[in-house]
């Protein structure tokens, strides 16, 4: 039986297609391309965060606000087993790099290069499962609780790994306040097939795929009644504390994930790039492409990154108009404009750019089922 | 009298010093509808709750099917609070919730409607055929249960035919009209495939033509499933029509059982719903 292929099929592979030529052409001239590959690349990792975010206070409406801690662990462990063994020792200047740490490093560096190039996934699989068994623990716990009970208890949550990760007594192991930094970059895929600065959007669309998947799943459906009605659902034989712990541990891993790719992102992680603001930069995301919708979180991530690191530097810069300076044009007024910007869109889609709609190409061409925020 | 499907043995629900339900003992036979009147506040939807897993009963038991699914007897101190009438030896506390009563083959419906609002009317049938989902949460996200994802809907458009829903199976469950989301909340816990199925006042807020529709759609539904029902009502017509015995409550006591027939001539359901001629 031969399937027919419709039209916005076509139209998605299409812009697949594109977009993939794109980075390829960004690959190719990427001494000159780096704003955009670096808006791109944070864009794609906040994206898979943001989705995460979504899958638990969008589509089971639990409103946590545990991201940050749950990225901190899995961007810690990421590092702290991709940073070169001949880097250790200037890492860890300060307090030394703990025997078993180094110990680990120095059998993996012996390993056959073939296994060498795994290590970087493995370590974002190691981080997120971490960070799964984590969220299984505390889930225990704080999924008990419900909306702000439940947001504050995560907070929380995140201020404590946090802490931790930024104690003294954890010095040889996160190196404390020092943070850590020489951790490469994303490694290349399929032994060298795929650049490394394509890896981020696959683990992204791979992580992002399996989550539209688990949506539109049975479970998906059991998630979306828990937020509709958390008594109906119990009633109609969902249950409630599997199916919520499900979904916070899920999201969990993928948060960490994302945070391990942030790691290889920025190079160097200390515990503040893990406070409170990220969680809310990640709620921005979310809130801002629509609670509820994949695609939105998708979208907004890429425009709120590159509207923050990008379109609007212009503000930065010294401006002067016919020999006037403009006074307001220096450093931080970007981040005025931007924040205007976020309450003029807020306003006027007061449910996000996508509500609980999922982009579709017959909801971009026919005005008619575009509806009114 | 046939087999009891449901039994409540002193069954008390006391909050704080309010009793809602006291000592109540009822016997719901296999295929009967049985109704539960009484005015309001008399404790019929906290019975409800109780027999659903929402509460945990202060005192007594309740058993399904021969299968104790809720049991507190109160032990010490709170015995002499909370035992009620009850005098025999505390002995076991059995606890269920709400989800795994529903999976032993008991639902219910809510006074107040309770659909997923957002969803659509398929949708609110489908998830409640969700509770029997023999894949994993893997196995369902890499669609490995084709067959069982495809049964799934294929029943829930087969229930939804039935009760006269398909043709709004796509719209939200919210923007139907107020009968039918009354018929589509009965549907959804059909879907979840009871033996014994409990109605909160599926009347409310009907007028006459409406109610007469749904006596008939309640007494359809129990042939063709093989039900048993327990509801609550307030219309009168509708209880008397199709029910085969009736409880009635007042201030969390049982003050009379009977058919239908002794019930409308029993001198303390009268007063408990005229009030007492004090001349």
């Amino acid at each position: 039986m031969k399937k027919k292929i419709s039209k916005p099929t076509i139209y998605s592979l299409g812009a697949l297609a594109l977009f993939v030529a794109f980075l390829y052409w960004l690959d190719a001239n990427r001494l000159t391309q780096g704003m955009v590959i670096s808006v791109l690349q944070k864009g794609a990792i906040l994206a898979l965060v943001a989705t995460s975010m979504n899958l638990l206070n969008g589509f089971t409406g639990l409103f946590s606000l545990g991201q940050a801690g749950f990225m901190s662990i899995g961007a810690y462990t990421t590092a702290i087993l991709i940073i070169p063994v001949k880097n250790l020792d200037g890492v860890y200047y300060m307090n030394g790099v703990h025997p078993a740490i180094k110990a680990l490093r120095v059998v993996m560096a012996q390993a056959p290069p073939f296994m060498q190039t795994i290590f970087p996934f493995v370590a974002l699989l190691l981080g997120a499962t971490i960070a799964a068994l984590v969220a299984l623990v505390v889930g225990l716990a704080v999924l008990r609780l419900k909306s702000d009970y439940l947001a504050i208890a995560t907070l929380g949550l995140s201020e404590i790994v946090r802490s931790i990760f930024s104690s003294p007594q954890f010095d040889q192991i996160t190196n404390g306040s020092y943070g850590l930094n020489k951790i490469p970059n994303f490694p290349p895929m399929f032994f060298g097939l795929i650049p490394s600065l394509i890896t981020p959007f696959i683990i992204t669309g791979v992580c992002v795929a399996f989550i539209v998947l688990l949506i539109n799943s049975s479970y998906g459906r059991a998630f979306k009644a828990i937020r509709e009605d958390e008594i109906a659902a119990e009633a109609m034989g969902i249950s409630l504390y599997k199916h919520k712990e499900m979904s916070f541990v899920i999201s969990s891993f993928f948060s960490a994930i994302a945070g391990g790719m942030l790691a290889m992102y920025m190079r160097s992680i200390e515990a503040k790039t893990f406070s409170i603001t990220l969680t809310y930069d990640i709620l921005l995301i979310v809130v801002i492409g629509g609670i509820g919708s994949v695609t939105g979180s998708v979208v907004s991530a890429f425009l709120v990154t590159a509207a923050k690191e990008w379109w609007l530097r212009f503000f930065d810069q010294p401006l002067s108009l016919f020999g006037f300076e403009v006074p307001l044009f220096r450093t931080g007024f970007r981040m005025v404009i931007f924040s205007i910007l976020l309450m003029i869109v807020v306003l006027i889609y007061r449910k996000g750019l996508f509500g609980t709609n999922e982009f579709s190409w017959t909801w971009l061409t026919s005005k008619k089922a575009r509806r009114k925020p | 009298m046939r087999e009891a499907l449901l039994l409540t043995e002193h069954l008390t629900m006391q909050f704080g010093g309010v009793v809602a339900v006291d000592d109540l003992n009822i016997k719901i036979p296999t295929g009967e509808i049985t109704a539960l009147i009484g005015p309001n506040g008399a404790g019929k939807t906290t019975a409800f709750n109780v027999i659903t897993g929402g509460y945990q009963p202060t005192c007594g038991r309740v058993i399904f099917d021969g299968q104790i699914i809720a049991e507190n007897h109160p032990r010490s101190k709170m015995k002499k609070i909370y035992s009620g009438t009850y005098t025999e030896p505390s002995t076991q506390t059995v606890v269920h919730t709400p989800d795994q009563i529903t999976r032993l083959g008991m639902a219910r419906t809510f006074q107040n409607i309770r659909l997923f609002k957002d969803l659509s009317v398929f949708e609110n049938v489908l998830i409640a055929k969700h509770c029997h989902i023999k894949a994993s949460l893997f196995g369902s996200t890499f669609r490995l249960n084709r067959a069982e994802e495809r049964a799934m809907r294929a029943e829930s458009e087969a229930l939804l035919d039935r009760v006269g829903l398909l043709s709004s199976a796509n719209e939200k469950s919210s923007s139907l009209p107020y009968g039918k989301q009354r018929r589509l909340e009965i549907a959804r816990a059909l879907a979840t495939g009871p033996r014994l199925l409990l109605l909160d006042e599926p009347a409310a807020g009907m007028n006459p033509k409406e109610t007469d529709e749904l006596s008939a759609f309640i007494v359809e539904i129990k042939e063709a499933f093989g039900l048993t029902i327990f509801l609550i009502e307030h219309h009168m017509n509708l209880v008397m029509d199709i029910s085969d015995s009736i409880y009635v409550l007042d201030y969390g006591k049982t003050i009379a059982y009977g058919t239908p027939a002794e019930i409308q001539n029993n001198e303390r359901v009268i007063q408990a719903y005229l009030g007492v001629d004090e001349s």
